[in-house]
């Protein structure tokens, strides 16, 4: 598998055979992304300026490798929002129009990625929704609600982390962050829908309005109120919470693999 | 027409102002060509004469980057801190706008400061605003400007993303850029709630992408409700 590839190449598996060995349960494989938010995750977002360039470089990857993880993430969410749209009554009638659209610009993306790959396209992966059993979210609507907030704020993270190594090729960065914004838009209209602010508000899961610790690394890292050496609340005289939402945090390709790898058969 | 000033009394010295020297502004910069063309552009600013209240120009390089960023921040935040202060925000907005704007009055003032402190004295001065095609006291007057604001925000990081030299530069613009975005969706959602307009076909394209504007088009649009005149002839192209 692609995804496989990729993980290879970051030596993923070396570091974290756990997320990838068949005999370990997926339940164990949730765990094992709390531990992986908690340690390996948090010690990997900078809090000063001067830490991101190494961070951003340790990554390395070229731009098709890039685009298939971008693509990973976009057949994630089109296949998501796909099925949720066909099961039966999951969506209410006043939320449909903006799942709809949600779900065409992840469709487009993927036709946008795949066209842009071409032969060097990955294939899309098998999906597990359920994580193994764990969750219901075709048949639970809050469930289905709090996926796609984890999606979309987890893509914004992803293609936010791959800029810098996009910068050698100048009209790909420009697509991956018209593409980002568009996520960014995505999360908060799901957000508000679960009644949460559009932005994010807080390094965990519960903090961002979902009980449940399973997702707490798709926020690991998001409070930060120092940025580029700036003490923004210093400075501004904002407050330190206010700051932090005003700044979305990245993640590196392997923490975007392994929040996509729970989802992936 | 106000002039933008930060939420403290008056303008201090940028020794006092800025958390970060020159040089430390330097150590951060990054690889050792950037640094060199930093360096460059700083004593240009320096030669340069002080501009004067009608006109600022922006620089060059990353720096005429990072100022342009914080032009359309100081007008943004401009905007909230009047609408927070307005009566349709104080007598008609609902609690769930009240929430939305403050924070995006909090959110686009940590912006301006952050971008202040970064350009230490690499930065323009405050810009000299002109609302008075805004009515404050009008729901839809101020909820349209908020949307048209944060859409061209969203569209000028977008177009300048790859006119930064500096991987850090661009991290730090994508951090923002899609807090913009989320503010977009937000405030559109006000306008029209639960329609596709939080994405809406007007700025998404038939691939998905969202608006990408490059700095001319933006201040453009933007000089409608900018008095002070923006020289953005050095910019990257």
């Amino acid at each position: 598998m692609n995804f496989l590839k990729i993980i290879e190449q970051f030596d993923f598996d070396k570091t974290h055979p756990e997320l990838h060995d068949n005999a370990t349960s997926r339940k164990d494989a949730l765990n094992l992304l709390g531990k992986f938010a908690s340690g390996v995750a948090l010690a990997a977002v900078p809090t000063i300026l001067m830490t991101l360039p190494k961070a951003v470089a340790a990554q390395g990857a070229g731009v098709t490798e890039i685009l298939n993880y971008a693509l990973v993430l976009e057949y994630l969410e089109s296949e998501f929002y796909n099925i949720g749209l066909s099961s039966g009554n999951l969506i209410p009638s006043k939320d449909r129009t903006v799942i709809q659209t949600i779900a065409k610009h992840e469709a487009a993306h993927v036709n946008y990625l795949k066209t842009a790959l071409g032969s060097a396209a990955g294939a899309k992966p098998t999906f597990d929704f359920t994580v193994g059993g764990a969750f219901s979210p075709f048949t639970d609507y809050p469930t289905f609600l709090i996926f796609a907030q984890a999606f979309e704020d987890t893509g914004i993270r992803a293609y936010k982390g791959q800029a810098p190594a996009l910068m050698v090729d100048p009209a790909t960065l420009q697509v991956a962050l018209q593409i980002h914004s568009v996520e960014a838009r995505h999360a908060s209209e799901i957000r508000r829908i679960r009644g949460q602010k559009g932005w994010v508000t807080g390094d965990n899961a519960a903090a961002n309005g979902i009980p449940s610790t399973a997702f707490d690394a798709v926020y690991a890292g998001e409070n930060q109120s120092i940025q580029g050496g700036v003490n923004v609340p210093n400075v501004s005289g904002i407050s330190s919470a206010a700051v932090a939402e005003s700044f979305d945090e990245f993640i590196t390709m392997d923490q975007g693999n392994a929040i996509a790898g729970l989802f992936i058969k | 027409m106000k002039r933008m000033t930060s939420e403290k009394t008056e303008p201090q010295s940028d020794s006092q102002l800025t958390p970060m020297n020159r040089r430390n502004f330097l150590l951060f910069s990054g690889a050792a060509a950037i640094t060199t063309a930093f360096v460059a552009s700083c004593k240009k600013d320096d030669d340069d004469p002080t501009p004067t209240p009608n006109e600022v120009n922006l620089g060059s390089g990353d720096t005429g980057i990072l100022n342009y960023a914080y032009a359309l921040e100081q007008l943004e935040a401009a905007f909230y801190t009047q609408v927070v202060a307005s009566s349709y925000y104080l007598n008609n907005a609902s609690a769930d706008e009240k929430q939305i704007l403050i924070d995006l009055k909090n959110h686009e003032v940590a912006h301006r400061e952050f971008f202040a402190a970064a350009l230490g004295s690499g930065k323009i001065a405050n810009l000299e605003v002109d609302f008075s095609s805004i009515n404050f006291g009008d729901r839809s007057s101020v909820l349209n400007t908020a949307k048209a604001f944060e859409d061209l925000g969203v569209s000028a990081y977008n177009g300048a993303g790859n006119l930064l030299k500096s991987a850090d530069y661009l991290v730090l613009a994508g951090q923002i850029v899609s807090v913009e975005a989320r503010h977009a969706a937000a405030i559109r959602d006000l306008l029209n709630p639960l329609s596709a307009d939080f994405a809406g076909d007007d700025i998404i394209d038939g691939n998905g992408l969202d608006l990408a504007r490059k700095p001319d088009a933006v201040l453009g649009i933007a000089s409608k409700y900018i008095k002070t005149k923006i020289n953005a002839s050095n910019l990257p192209k």
